[in-house]
């Protein structure tokens, strides 16, 4: 048995990607922090976000809040909570300015403001075109967010437990005493004692195949509270990017349209104008994902394959400008200087260069809009009444406020993460010092010990990767772009069986302590099967079709029975569903039309 | 095709002597990573391999490793780069990065590098107040490309583990630590660009540097760091940034 050690802090953040950090910027001001984090913080998945984030500042054209909010509902189809969003695009402009003070080095335009650009889904609500609002810098704007924030938390000398595994959460009633992690590079099991913890930990886009999720991504934060009786909301809204490198999945930013780029099919249609004939290639994720979709099976990918392309040449995109009457033109130098990592991906993955020649792209998983339930200050939801669990906060992707409904807008994924991030760790400065430090239960370890052990010492038939590869390819081919009764149905007799062999048939290699990164990830493929189970469950109850849940044998949207937020729980192996009503304010759900 | 991968392994739990492992691997295709060939190393020959990784597409900065004797990520760097067109073999040898205590297998000790990093206070120091309506700081397109080639650094350390003077002496910062306290000395909204020049223009700082340009040539985001420390180097012989 491995040593137990115990630490104790007031407050305890797990993860330490952008949400983690700026929550841990602000909790640490006024209450003894640890971020512990299964990777090195500069390593976390906000670092491979690209395009941008949206902020009404209007610095080249004429914006505000309230358009960014309009849209934000528009791309949710209606199912985001109109409070929450409100708090987000709000708050969006400050938070923006706060990290241009901590030093991220936006672009800037000629008069020495922060330059924005355009992104799908974002607009001038009076003329429906294209607004620019996403600031950025270059298309490593995610890069340098998650730098400035490392730096302004070695700067105010924040605590960290690097490579240090959380894989349980002390839950005692309805509140927390903390968490229990593995130091990876020793094995050891500690626990972090605490008034309070919050979870930052992104999402699960490592269910399916094609994803251009990190494969850390293994939705371990919200599978940990999952097991330990928290709902999901919203499970059944997984984003699918409709621009994902070919086969690999790597993302190729919605900038990149912002910038003119456009997609055309095999027969070198530009079939957005069909799909969304005012706002085209700039419509929001889901339209375009499904265009794609329905344009592959139609057998207009490129040479019969299973891909179109993103067109970003010059030549291309200046045709289509002075098509539509647009004065502006790109150049090669543009491309270079505002997509530089893009061209950087396709030329060493592809060989393509992309000044000159189309890019394939295919949808790939890219994003979890449900998740781990909250309110404004991000405190984690114990039901769908909207009771609390006191001390326990989320907020990133593995929350759902929820700002992002059935369907997320670009760019706002990074505005989540620093304005519900802070307002976490503000709650959390405010409130720890009067919160009770709850004792630690007898034995708080021991069952995921237990865990560990079993898989440790396993001596079953299949390797972790086996089961992983077919629970991916479960999910692709069922629960993916469009899904419909029989296909889920498939999917959770597959799950099942999957996790049958996961709990009785499984081995590993690798016995040691040290690094063990086998163990690790055996263990975090249980967190994935978990939520997998938890999409397609969700899905499959779900009986119409909203942004990014599309069942072909519900094809409309059904505001009358389903404009609801989905809370799922599990009691004694069953899963139990229950909803929550979504906050209406200025915008009544209407036809969603690009 | 088929490559011959050797892996430089180190289990302390079981040996304190490094040994090299040689797995064949058929079906490779030409576009496959390293990185990739590692994973099915790993999980279906040999649970036990470990290393870092994690974007998988050369951002997040985990898999540096010495593959072939360069330092690159291992994620962005293809088998067909180590195989002439036409041929349907490749020989690939990978081992860790040198200069930092190997753990286990191609995982090293990266606490000495983020000491460095540390030490060149790699952030934003301006301590006048917010502008007085609320907004930006402002700065021109011209300052803020003064400084993009080192915001691109993803702290991976293949620089700093293939600098020559860093490998004699490793109180050395090393070209990543550099790379950092010149993304802040250039940028016309920091303050602290004389602490900075002190920390870098130490017995242990810039001056280490003989100029090899094997950190250029190691940077997969192809930052210029020989350029940044000459930089560096000019700004403290002149007093001038």
């Amino acid at each position: 048995m491995s040593q137990i050690h115990t630490h104790q802090h007031d407050a305890i953040i797990v993860g330490a990607g952008g949400a983690g950090l700026m929550a841990a910027l602000y909790a640490s001001k006024k209450s003894n922090v640890a971020v512990v984090s299964k990777l090195y913080p500069t390593r976390s998945h906000t670092g491979a976000a690209q395009g941008g984030i949206s902020a009404a500042l209007g610095n080249v054209e004429e914006d505000n809040w309230e358009w960014h909010a309009f849209d934000t509902v528009k791309g949710s189809d209606y199912l985001a909570d109109q409070d929450a969003v409100d708090v987000l695009c709000k708050e969006a402009i400050d938070a923006v300015i706060e990290l241009e003070h901590m030093g991220l080095p936006f672009d800037r335009f000629p008069n020495g403001k922060i330059s924005q650009r355009r992104f799908g889904g974002h607009t001038n609500n009076e003329t429906k075109k294209p607004v620019q609002r996403a600031c950025h810098a270059a298309d490593r704007t995610g890069h340098m967010i998650l730098q400035t924030l490392y730096q302004q938390c070695i700067k105010n000398k924040v605590n960290f437990f690097d490579e240090y595994h959380v894989v349980d959460l002390i839950r005692v009633g309805n509140a927390v005493a903390g968490v229990i992690a593995v130091d990876v590079a020793t094995g050891d099991f500690h626990i972090f004692h605490g008034k309070a913890v919050m979870f930052a930990t992104g999402g699960w886009g490592r269910c399916w195949e094609v994803t251009s999720n990190a494969h850390s991504l293994t939705g371990d934060g919200a599978a940990i509270c999952f097991r330990r009786g928290v709902p999901m909301e919203d499970m059944e809204f997984f984003q699918f990017h409709p621009t994902g490198i070919f086969k690999l999945g790597i993302l190729i930013t919605e900038g990149v349209r912002g910038e003119g780029g456009i997609l055309l099919n095999g027969k070198g249609e530009r079939f957005m104008e069909k799909y969304a004939p005012t706002i085209k290639d700039l419509a929001s994720r889901d339209v375009v994902s499904r265009a794609i979709f329905l344009e592959l099976r139609d057998g207009n990918g490129i040479n019969g394959q299973n891909y179109v392309h993103l067109d970003v040449t010059p030549k291309t995109v200046n045709k289509y400008f002075e098509l539509a009457g647009e004065s502006r033109r790109i150049t090669r130098e543009d491309i270079e200087q505002k997509l530089p990592d893009i061209a950087d991906f396709t030329r060493t993955y592809l060989g393509i260069d992309p000044v000159e020649e189309p890019m394939p792209i295919q949808p790939t998983a890219h994003y979890a809009m449900g998740g781990i339930p909250t309110d404004v200050d991000a405190r984690v939801l114990a039901d769908a009444q909207g009771n609390i669990i006191t001390g326990l906060y989320a907020a990133g992707e593995v929350a759902c406020v929820s700002v992002h409904g059935a369907n997320r807008l670009g760019t706002n994924s990074l505005v989540d993460l620093v304005v519900f991030g802070r307002r976490a760790g503000m709650h959390i400065a405010e409130n720890v010092p009067h919160m009770e430090l709850l004792p630690l239960p007898k034995d708080a370890a021991a069952s995921v010990i237990t865990e560990f052990e079993r898989l440790r010492t396993s001596k079953g038939k299949h390797k972790p990767y086996q089961l992983r590869q077919r629970m991916q390819k479960t999910m692709t081919d069922n629960v993916g772009v469009f899904r419909t009764e029989e296909s889920m149905n498939a999917a959770l007799a597959e799950l099942k069986q999957l996790r049958e062999e996961y709990m009785g048939n499984i081995t590993i290699d690798d016995k040691g302590r040290i690094f063990n990164t086998d163990l690790l990830e055996a263990w975090e493929l249980g967190c994935l099967l978990e939520l997998a189970e938890v999409t397609a469950y969700a899905a499959r109850n779900r009986q119409e079709s909203r942004g990014g849940h599309a069942r072909e044998d519900y094809p409309n949207r059904d505001d009358e029975n389903w404009l609801k937020h989905s809370f799922c729980q599990k009691d004694d192996d069953q899963f139990r569903l229950d909803y929550k009503p979504v906050t209406i304010l200025r915008y009544q759900p209407k036809e969603r039309v690009y | 095709m088929q490559v011959q991968l050797r892996i430089r392994r180190y289990n302390p739990e079981q040996s304190n002597k490094p040994w090299w492992g040689d797995y064949t691997l058929q079906n490779v295709n030409r576009t496959d990573t390293v990185l990739d060939l590692l994973h099915r190393v790993k999980w279906e020959i040999d649970g036990t391999l470990a290393l870092r990784r994690s974007c998988a597409h050369g951002v997040c900065g985990s898999d540096a490793m010495r593959i072939n004797g360069a330092n690159v990520l291992a994620c962005k760097t293809l088998v067909s780069s180590f195989s002439r067109e036409g041929s349907n073999q490749a020989k690939i040898q990978v081992e860790p990065i040198l200069g930092l205590p190997v753990q286990k297998d191609l995982i090293v000790n990266m606490e000495p590098f983020f000491e460095h990093y540390r030490s060149v206070l790699p952030y934003m120091i301006n301590n006048d107040p917010a502008p007085a309506d609320g907004r930006e700081r402002l700065q021109s397109p011209e300052d803020r490309a003064r400084f993009d080639d080192t915001t691109k650094c993803i702290l991976c350390a293949a620089c700093t583990t293939s600098c020559p003077s860093f490998w004699a002496n490793d109180k050395y910062v090393g070209p990543a630590a550099i790379v950092q306290a010149h993304r802040f000395i250039f940028d016309s909204r920091d303050q602290a660009p004389a602490e900075r020049l002190q920390v870098v223009g130490d017995t242990f700082g810039v001056w280490r540097c003989r100029t090899a340009f094997n950190c250029t040539n190691a940077c997969p985001r192809e930052i210029e760091v020989t350029k940044a420390i000459a930089e560096v180097k000019i700004a403290l012989a002149t007093g001038e940034v």
